[in-house]
């Protein structure tokens, strides 16, 4: 879902660009919160969110989607494997330099592990020896930094094209694709090229959940919305989240408390 | 999205039905994990997208283990009490349809990952533990699947599923307290049963 961020090659000077990036998101932010609707706290601008999710929805159906398709068709697994796997070591680069934001020194040497490995005995990242290694890759990006530095994640946004964020995962992403490796290519075709193929492989591997979701969702953009939100708590707490704060949840496991001291009744009964 | 798709394909546990009791809620994860991904795996209907013999399968191995009550409880959160019993039911069946329908699709997407089974961190006496597992793909972090399971009279039963920290069952909570809100009770129950049947009919 979110591999749309790479390498940081602090040129440059990454605060006044991350205090730019900021204070463009926060701009939009308030302008969008203008036009808001809803009752979700969470979801202060549902009507532009919505509107935004079936202007991206349509981008996806009339174009990525088929382009996506006919690739996931024609070409053979391993190719299909060999491109993504270039993409995420690219990607391993700014994962680490995330995790060394983060304080995860441990990680962040993997990371850099990972990319040598991958870079040269993996064929320019073709294939994932350092996975086999014992390795394991990692998921990072610029939102997630923040989130550990407790900056807290603001309204959910549906961004044009790049699909769900937060206010604080949208700063994050300005950063990330400012920081993409990709966007240092000089040659211009070439980086299009890049840029194209790196969503088409991503939307490719999607393919199989779409119909899941199809299948899962009585509204399809809350579904995916909260989807987002819980998975970005997850990601933020490396897998484990504290507990929610949440009245009605604890409710629920005292009464659950008193249903199972009963026999397990409904479900026999429901069959 | 790979995340959800590959840990919704994997979820797709049984067990010997038998065997309930004594069966330690680690080992049926990985029986049941074990035992449906064999089948899936022999099967060239499934594997070809065959939905139906998907869900007679998921019925038949997977459906035994899981508290839908609980499930519909934890997905209604607060309005659950003011549901009746005949509401309750019926939240429940729908609901358990609901999900038996995206289980077994996506079992029709599953094609050979691998899964880890994490230590099981637990004390003896525990009635609720959380047993984790992770779905190895190439190229990515693997992703973290993990099964809530209540102890019961007729043995251990999950309750919730997380897949990359996402509950397939608190994920509903805002649609469903949207429509509740909206529509009433028997509101949501109207949608749900609109949804699977228009699902069926595919």
């Amino acid at each position: 879902m979110q591999r749309d961020n790479e390498e940081m090659t602090m040129a440059g000077n990454p605060l006044r660009r991350r205090l730019g990036a900021l204070a463009a998101a926060l701009a939009v932010g308030g302008l969008l919160g203008g036009c808001a609707t809803s009752g979700n706290p969470k979801d202060p601008i549902e009507g532009f969110n919505r509107a935004m999710f079936a202007f991206n929805e349509g981008v996806d159906t009339v174009v990525i989607k088929p382009v996506s398709t006919a690739y996931d068709y024609v070409l053979p697994a391993p190719i299909k494997t060999g491109v993504s796997n270039f993409f995420a070591n690219i990607g391993d680069v700014f994962i680490a330099v995330n995790n060394l934001l983060q304080g995860k020194v441990p990680e962040a040497a993997s990371d850099a592990g990972r990319f040598v490995v991958n870079s040269t005995i993996g064929l320019l990242g073709v294939i994932d020896v350092a996975s086999d290694m014992g390795l394991e890759k990692h998921n990072e990006d610029f939102g997630q930094t923040f989130g550990r530095w407790g900056v807290g994640s603001g309204a959910y946004v549906v961004v044009p094209f790049f699909g769900p964020r937060t206010v604080r995962d949208t700063v994050g992403l300005i950063l990330d694709v400012k920081t993409d490796p990709v966007g240092y290519v000089d040659h211009i075709p070439t980086r299009n090229t890049l840029y194209a193929l790196r969503v088409v492989s991503d939307r490719a591997a999607l393919l199989p959940a779409d119909k899941v979701i199809e299948e899962a969702a009585l509204d399809k953009y809350s579904y995916i919305r909260d989807g987002y939100l819980q998975r970005r708590r997850n990601l933020i707490h490396d897998g484990n989240p504290p507990r929610e704060q949440d009245a009605a949840l604890d409710e629920d496991r005292k009464l659950a408390a008193d249903h199972a001291a009963q026999p397990a009744g409904p479900l026999a009964a429901a069959r | 999205m790979k995340w959800l798709f590959a840990g919704l394909a994997a979820l797709c546990i049984s067990v010997n039905v038998g065997a309930q009791e004594a069966v330690a809620p680690d080992v049926l994860v990985r029986n049941v994990t074990t035992e449906v991904l064999e089948i899936v795996r022999k099967d060239r209907d499934i594997q070809s997208g065959s939905h139906r013999k998907a869900i007679d399968l998921v019925e038949a191995k997977v459906l035994p283990h899981f508290n839908f009550a609980r499930m519909a409880q934890l997905a209604t959160a607060r309005d659950w009490r003011q549901a009746s019993p005949a509401q309750q039911k019926a939240l429940t069946d729908e609901f358990r349809t609901l999900l038996v329908r995206t289980y077994s699709k996506a079992l029709t997407e599953y094609r050979s990952q691998t899964i880890d089974y994490k230590p099981l961190k637990a004390q003896p006496g525990d009635m609720d533990v959380r047993v984790r597992t992770e779905i190895k793909q190439s190229g990515a972090k693997p992703i973290e699947l993990d099964y809530s399971l209540e102890k019961t009279a007729s043995g251990w039963k999950v309750y919730d599923i997380e897949v990359g920290g996402v509950s397939l069952v608190t994920n509903y909570r805002e649609t469903f307290a949207t429509e509740i809100r909206n529509n009433g009770i028997d509101g949501l129950i109207k949608t749900l049963q609109t949804k699977n049947q228009g699902s069926e009919k595919k």
